[in-house]
């Protein structure tokens, strides 16, 4: 089985996509099938796990095991399937309400857990499946349906979010860059623990143009910034501009004032840095894109497996009937 | 000195939280146990953890009936009232039954003690005459006890510690028990620690000869050993059997087991219990909330193991969206729910059948649930297997009903060989080509399970409504109406899975059917044995499977003029059972927090007996 060469195709199913025509769901269900022929593992250990929403229609569409379950929870469920089988390669495909609202809390705890599971958090920015209300990333003062006034909820900022948890692998990309966006499904894969990759997602019902000024070409360069390790972070047109760390001050600076190497040089390993570049979120500093964070730890399969194991050593197979037993027995005659 | 031989014995041991009450009752249990007498025990914890010292809340129960003949509760009202202080008295006096013997640690009536337990200007139930109507042992047990410790290297601290041995040795003399078996325990526990051991040793040898030399203790009694059905035996707790009862479902499947639980009372000792048998497999997990420990549980079946996850009423309240889902999915998966007083966080520490409706009805949409119930601390082992049985074998999510009563308390248990044990088949798919439908049915109506690792399996499952056969979501109005119509069947179709319903004691066509469920067995098993006895037309039926119920229920119960069904709630088999079979049965509800005692259930039945 190992030797077989797959094609994208293959990870096609027989089933009709229904997304809405221009979702920027597809572009991420077409990059991520052909990502999958060159992760090396056999279909059939492979499993895509979703919640509730537009994206999490997902697993119906890739030829591989799958199941689409409830709001939410997919990172629970994924949890469990990882700890009874290690040997699969999990993914969990989640929208923005999803991981961040109704099932935050099993996000979070996925993330100090550090299952080997790869997630592809689908950010629109808006609750799509329910036909357009403000979401947990959704900007303040957004209109909706259930915000005519304009949202008062300050949004989170997914990735600080991640990091605080403890997250051991934490990047982003878009539905745009297609190139970017299966290098960063491969460093997601590649990564042994929980990787958390944001994927920022057009929905061109509910919210059309949320990312506009990272794709547009009139203002793309200037508002992002693609992170490559040990590489100065440089944008721009021509890529004139730079970041430099003032302390623990980012400043944006012009390469005509500085050279290269007073610039800030990202580092994957350095978490206190990733926590900076996850701040990067407000209009004054372009948005990162790429892998801001990424550590090997113990993933909690391994460590309960060795417990199980070390069990098995220190008392031997369980033998049922000295369980039944116990340790202190009569009889009756 | 005189020798009395008794049938049965109920003692109460009160104390404080510190005082080692739960050791010591244990100690005699065990004590009990290997002298041949049947019994039934239970444990009364303080509400609070830390609660302090020598107050009401702090104090500490434990319950043990035990005798020559069969016992199935723990005892209604108690013969000997064992107390280590005032508070303990003050809380228990009211279990004790006039003329009962009333065992005191005098030391623990002193002004402070006194005053924490709510007596002011010097009162002294020692000292008022209130309790004339019982028989007073007093005994100065702190003293003795440092007494008998004197030449001992160790603190008074650690010395006082070995209060309860003292205790514990003067009623095995009351009771001429042999030090045995406490001896052999204390050396297990404390074989690294010989001054700690020496001192235990020695209080329960001095309590034991203290009884025997002084006056006040001048009668002693004989609890011959019952009659039992011979065979092995050990002493159980219905959490404990659940526990090892799942272990064994998971060895007759050869499935592992995964058990995702979030802590709560009184389920968390299953969770405790079951983390301690990694050797067998068991991945436990303690989750973030019961929510993502049935989604870890439902993620683990989905790949091929076994999910369990316990919890009790409102943790199931929690689960009940993704208890829907792997009723959609049809994935094996059992969900106990050891139930304790609600609504809401209701009475945590006590007892309530109170989740039943819960159990059989408490999801969205047509999401009909096998429900499996224990009736006793033993029974659970073999119940919960059953509960294993059907959740694998007709690939469903099954509740398992216990109670904090059954949970908590114990008794001896004939315990099976493993090789008599049911093997449990499991429903794997033998298709090994893309041929394989993941919704095609057998004659039971289940489904055949692929998981993930099976090339060319590959499927998808989801909580949509499918179309039948293949899975793939159907919005389609009459595949919608036939597919809530098959899993139903699907669920209905366990009834012939399953025993016939039998009576546990009384004839067919018996005036009055007591019926019921759960923990109310033994209390039930003993009022109406004592009938039986009394030449009372009366018959038992304890249900185990209360969905789908037995195929000859409605026929077993029609027999029977009267039918009584009590329950520790407002009345909820009642309603299932008026409902399916259309019969005026008679509720009877006690919503307190305790069990029935067995007299209430005699009187009642007497009047529906005797009278209207
Ligand atoms: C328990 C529960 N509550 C509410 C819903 C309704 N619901 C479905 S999807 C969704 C939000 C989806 O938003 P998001 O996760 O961002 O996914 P998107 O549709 O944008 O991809 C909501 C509120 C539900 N299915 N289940
Ligand atoms: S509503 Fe938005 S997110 Fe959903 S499918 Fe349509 S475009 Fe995509
Ligand atoms: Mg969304």
């Amino acid at each position: 089985m190992e030797n077989k060469e797959y094609t994208a195709k293959d990870f096609s199913s027989d089933q009709e996509v229904r997304w809405c025509p221009g979702c920027g769901d597809y572009s991420i269900l077409k990059q991520v099938q052909s990502v999958m022929p060159l992760i090396g593992v056999p279909k059939e250990n492979i499993v895509f796990v979703s919640g509730i929403g537009c994206s999490s229609r997902f697993p119906y569409y890739m030829e591989t095991f799958g199941m689409h379950s409830i709001h939410g929870r997919a990172t629970a469920i994924a949890s469990g399937l990882k700890a009874a089988r290690p040997d699969l390669s999990v993914w969990i495909i989640t929208g923005d309400g999803d991981s961040l609202s109704i099932g935050g809390n099993h996000l979070i705890h996925l993330l100090r857990r550090n299952f080997d599971t790869n997630i592809l958090l689908f950010n629109n920015q808006i609750y799509g499946l329910t036909k357009g209300q403000y979401s947990p990333t959704s900007e303040k003062g957004k209109k909706t349906k259930s915000t005519p006034m304009g949202s008062i909820d300050h949004p989170f900022n997914p990735l600080a979010l991640c990091i605080g948890a403890d997250a051991t692998f934490v990047a982003r990309s878009m539905d745009r860059e297609p190139k970017h966006m299966r290098e960063m499904l491969i460093r997601s894969n590649d990564h042994k623990g929980t990787s958390l990759l944001e994927i920022y997602q057009n929905c061109n019902v509910f919210n059309d143009g949320a990312f506009f000024g990272m794709t547009d070409k009139a203002t793309k360069l200037n508002q992002t910034l693609f992170l490559e390790n040990k590489r100065p972070l440089v944008f721009g047109e021509n890529e004139h501009k730079g970041i430099r760390l003032d302390g623990f001050k980012p400043e944006i600076v012009s390469l005509n004032d500085f050279s290269l190497d007073d610039l800030w040089v990202h580092d994957e390993s350095d978490r206190v840095k990733a926590g900076l570049l996850t701040r990067f979120f407000d209009i004054d500093f372009p948005r990162p894109f790429g892998v801001f964070y990424s550590k090997n730890k113990p993933t909690y399969e391994d460590a309960l497996i060795k417990q199980i194991d070390e069990a098995v050593k220190d008392k031997g197979k369980g033998n049922l009937d000295d369980l039944i037993k116990g340790s202190n027995t009569w009889t009756i005659q | 000195m005189t020798q009395e031989t008794v049938e049965k014995v109920v003692i109460f041991f009160a104390g404080d939280s510190g005082d080692g009450i739960q050791l010591t009752g244990s100690q005699f249990t065990n004590t009990a146990a290997l002298h041949g007498n049947d019994l039934s025990t239970f444990p009364d914890f303080p509400a609070e953890i830390r609660a302090p010292q020598g107050t009401l809340a702090g104090v500490s129960g434990f319950q043990i009936s035990f005798g020559s003949t069969e016992i199935f509760t723990p005892g209604d009202e108690c013969d000997v009232l064992v107390v280590m202080n005032v508070a303990a008295l003050k809380a228990n006096l009211k279990r004790l039954k006039t003329g009962g013997t009333i065992v005191v640690n005098s030391d623990g009536f002193d002004r402070r003690n006194l005053r924490l337990a709510g007596y002011e200007n010097d009162e002294n139930p020692l000292l008022d005459n209130s309790l004339t109507n019982f028989r007073v042992i007093e005994i100065n047990v702190t003293k003795l006890t440092r007494e008998c410790l004197l030449d001992v290297n160790l603190g008074v601290k650690e010395k006082d510690r070995c209060k309860n041995m003292f205790v514990l040795g003067f009623v095995y003399w009351m009771y001429n028990r042999s030090l045995d078996h406490t001896i052999n325990f204390l050396t297990q526990k404390f074989k690294n620690k010989s001054d700690v051991l020496d001192a235990n040793i020695r209080a329960l040898k001095a309590g034991y000869n203290f009884a025997n030399t002084c006056e006040i203790s001048s009668s002693r009694f004989e609890v011959k050993p019952a009659k039992m059905t011979s065979g092995k035996y050990r002493n159980i707790m219905g959490n404990q059997a659940t526990a090892i009862g799942l272990i064994a479902a998971s060895k007759q499947s050869s499935l592992d087991l995964f058990y995702g639980s979030y802590p709560i009372t009184p389920a968390s000792d299953i969770l405790h219990e079951l983390s301690k048998h990694k050797n067998f497999g068991v991945r436990s997990f303690q989750a973030e909330d019961e929510i993502a420990a049935i989604s870890a549980c439902i993620g683990a079946s989905f790949g091929g193991l076994f999910g369990v996850t316990a919890t009790s009423g409102p943790g199931v309240a929690l689960k009940g969206e993704a208890i829907g889902l792997a009723f959609m999915l049809e994935l094996p998966l059992l969900i106990v729910n050891v139930q304790r007083g609600g609504p809401s966080t209701g009475l945590p520490t006590k007892t309530e059948q109170s989740d039943l409706l819960q159990a059989v009805y408490g999801r969205n949409g047509e999401a009909p649930v096998p429900v499996v119930s224990a009736s006793t601390p033993s029974d659970c082992f073999e119940s919960v297997m059953e509960a294993c049985r059907i959740a694998i074998e007709h690939m469903t999510p099954v509740f398992f009903l216990s109670d904090g009563y059954i949970a908590n308390g114990a008794e001896p248990w004939l315990y099976p060989h493993s090789k008599n044990l049911k093997k449990i088949s499991v429903p794997m798919t033998k298709v090994n080509n893309s041929n394989y439908l993941p919704y095609k049915r057998d004659k039971k109506f289940v489904r055949e399970w692929a998981i993930p690792g099976m090339p060319g399996l590959e499927h998808r499952v989801g909580g949509l409504e499918k179309e039948n056969l293949t899975g793939n979501v159907s919005y389609d109005s009459s595949n919608h109406e036939f597919m809530v119509k098959t899993r139903a069947k699907k669920v209905d179709e366990i009834a012939n899975y399953i025993p016939k319903q039998e009576l546990d004691a009384g004839s067919k066509n018996a005036q009055v059917l007591v019926l019921a469920w759960g923990s109310t067995y033994g209390a039930i098993k003993t009022a109406v044995k004592e009938l039986l006895n009394e030449g009372y037309s009366v018959a038992h039926a304890h249900l185990r499977y209360i969905h789908p119920f037995p195929k000859n229920l409605g026929s077993l119960i029609r027999k029977h003029d009267k039918i009584l069904i009590p329950e520790i709630n407002n009345g909820q088999l009642i309603k299932l059972i008026r409902d399916k079979y259309l019969v005026d049965a008679i509720p009877m509800n006690k919503i307190q927090g305790i069990p029935f005692e067995a007299r209430e259930i005699k009187n009642r039945i007497i009047e529906l007996h005797d009278g209207e």
